[in-house]
């Protein structure tokens, strides 16, 4: 990919929903090139914030800026061109190829009746080989396992060309085999990532900065080192751990029950 | 597509040959070359009272067929994408019950304020008026979600029906029963070329419009979130189709009345064959569609002539079973099972 990578910046934001507060008063900077690791329990309002990035859910109070334009400001289409969202899965009502779904990802960069070019024809042959899915892509979407949807839909994101990646659970569905490929794939990309992972393990050893979060409130923000420690991850989660290095990595290794 | 536009030919042709008078194809044929060439082409060698039959009936009547077909099928694929349910089609938002209302309402009560097409105008505004109200409920409380206005709109499918049969069932006209159930199942019976401008530049002006928003239609099958999340604004773009689709239905409604399962098997028939790309599948839709009709009316005024069926019987009849047999045959193509 030949974009830049973009800067992100979510400065005060708060989501309600029915009057409860989903997201509350979060401010978090993600430099260009980064690679931020967003943890925390479930409900901790994770998926929400990712949402005001991608343009799906308006803040009820505070900013998403991205290169320092305020994206609600600005079209859906042009949040499109800059933003590939990977989101958990999507609905199968219609019989839509693999190639069907990820050529969706063009539309942002094409003009209403603009027609496919060879332009579009190699980003998405790209994508598709990248992600391994040459043998899927003719075939339905929904016949394929979660595992390889994920797949399909981060292709889809990155014919977008997007200059930041936001990715929601990215690894759920995936075996350890990909979920290594996949991070580190997210690691080279060379655009800035934000993503939602559950594994702390693997969040400590692939990404540059971590945000733990807990009940819609930013908890800690830092290096890997400074936000997985025994202290906030009883506080959070309500487990005892131990923190050890990785033998090999020397990267912060989170081994529960064994204080 | 080649080839469908060949069935579509052959359907009109044969819509041109059978009738109370039966036409050679080749007589047909050059009838039409006749008239389309403003005389300059094929010498008369048929009787003057074929070509009449041929220009002033048979001609406006395929036409008619032609363009309800075609702009049921777009519609009902449209609206399949904006509710995101492959089970929809242009009655399952009220427009069609609705347009039915309306018309029965001034058969009823003997309205004919605006002339000659009173009861297709009231027809029309039926249609409109129901939707509006299926869009409102739809609405209330927060964000319009495609299950909220499939439901809204069953319900007030049923609640128009009711108050179509209790208008019928309560008036002093023994005959009414008789011409609302020709208007509810729907024909081409008054088809001339004077009822024809508004459908047809209804059809070009819709299909232009869908054809023009097709990509962003594609994105709709992808759910709101990856639509939102590829660019588009969803809610005011669903608006947008929503009122094309239902200004489109409500004109057909008003021209031929209720004709059912077009909107709702072609779209299907169409995604297996070109796939589910609205850039390919709506102008196969449109000529499927148009195919179809053709042929149902055929049906319909043939198979018992002189009498005429209702062509909403010939759809429902061919289209219903049709449904079932892909019901069985690929429930997951149609969505109901994953």
């Amino acid at each position: 990919m030949t974009t830049p990578p973009a800067g992100l910046e979510i400065t005060g934001v708060t989501v309600r929903a029915k009057g409860q507060p989903l997201v509350e008063d979060v401010t978090l900077e993600v430099r260009p090139g980064m690679f931020l690791g967003l943890l925390g329990p479930n409900g901790a309002g994770k998926s929400t914030l990712l949402r005001t990035v991608y343009r799906m859910t308006k803040p009820d109070a505070g900013v998403v800026r991205l290169n320092g334009e305020d994206v609600w400001q600005r079209s859906a289409t042009w949040v499109a061109q800059h933003v590939g969202a990977v989101l958990q899965d999507m609905p199968t009502e219609f019989p839509l190829t693999v190639r069907d779904v990820v050529a969706m990802g063009r539309s942002a960069h094409k003009a209403l009746l603009e027609p496919d070019t060879k332009h579009d024809a190699a980003l998405i042959d790209a994508s598709i080989t990248l992600q391994r899915l040459e043998n899927f892509q003719h075939r339905a979407f929904r016949t394929l396992s979660g595992g390889e949807r994920q797949r399909v839909l981060l292709a889809r994101a990155l014919v977008q060309q997007p200059q930041i990646l936001v990715l929601d659970e990215p690894t759920n569905h995936l075996d350890i085999r990909y979920q290594l490929s996949l991070l580190s794939f997210l690691r080279e990309v060379g655009v800035t990532v934000i993503a939602a992972l559950h594994d702390l393990n693997l969040a400590a050893m692939f990404c540059d900065q971590l945000c733990l979060m807990n009940n819609g409130r930013v908890v800690a923000l830092g290096e890997p080192e400074d936000v997985l420690t025994p202290a906030l991850l009883w506080d959070v989660y309500g487990v005892d751990v131990t923190i050890q290095n990785h033998p090999h990595s020397g990267k912060v290794l989170v081994l529960p029950g064994l204080t | 597509m080649a080839g469908m536009v060949t069935l579509l030919l052959i359907c009109a042709l044969v819509g041109l040959m059978i009738g109370s008078v039966s036409i050679p194809a080749g007589t047909a044929a050059s009838i039409v070359v006749h008239w389309l060439s403003g005389g300059l082409l094929s010498t008369p060698d048929w009787r003057e009272a074929h070509e009449i039959i041929i220009v002033e009936t048979r001609i406006p009547r395929v036409i008619l067929a032609a363009v309800v077909g075609a702009s049921l099928g777009v519609s009902g694929m449209v609206i399949q994408a904006i509710v995101r349910n492959p089970l929809a089609g242009p009655s399952i938002l009220g427009v069609s019950s609705g347009a039915a209302t309306g018309a029965v309402v001034v058969m009823r009560f003997g309205l004919v304020a605006l002339g000659a097409f009173t009861l297709h105008i009231a027809a029309f505004v039926g249609g409109l008026a129901a939707l509006s109200i299926v869009f409102w409920i739809a609405r209330t409380g927060g964000q319009m979600t495609p299950t909220r206005l499939v439901l809204a709109g069953v319900a007030m499918s049923a609640v128009l029906s009711a108050i179509t049969s209790l208008l019928v069932l309560t008036s002093p006209d023994p005959q009414l029963a008789a011409r609302v159930l020709f208007w509810t199942l729907g024909g081409f019976g008054s088809a001339q070329w004077k009822l024809l401008p508004i459908p047809v530049a209804a059809l070009i002006l819709g299909l232009a419009i869908m054809l023009v928003q097709a990509r962003r239609l594609n994105l709709l099958m992808a759910g709101d979130e990856s639509a939102v999340a590829l660019g588009l604004d969803v809610e005011r773009f669903r608006r947008t189709m929503f009122v094309l689709t239902a200004a489109l239905t409500g004109i057909t409604v008003a021209v031929s009345g209720v004709i059912g399962f077009v909107g709702l098997i072609m779209p299907h028939i169409v995604r297996l064959l070109v796939g589910s790309d609205h850039r390919h599948a709506l102008p196969a839709v449109a000529i499927l569609g148009a195919s179809f009709t053709i042929a149902a009316d055929l049906v319909a005024r043939s198979i018992i002539a002189p009498i005429e069926l209702p062509v909403g019987i010939v759809t429902a009849l061919v289209g219903g079973p049709f449904f079932i047999w892909l019901l069985r045959r690929d429930a997951r193509s149609l969505g109901v099972v994953r």
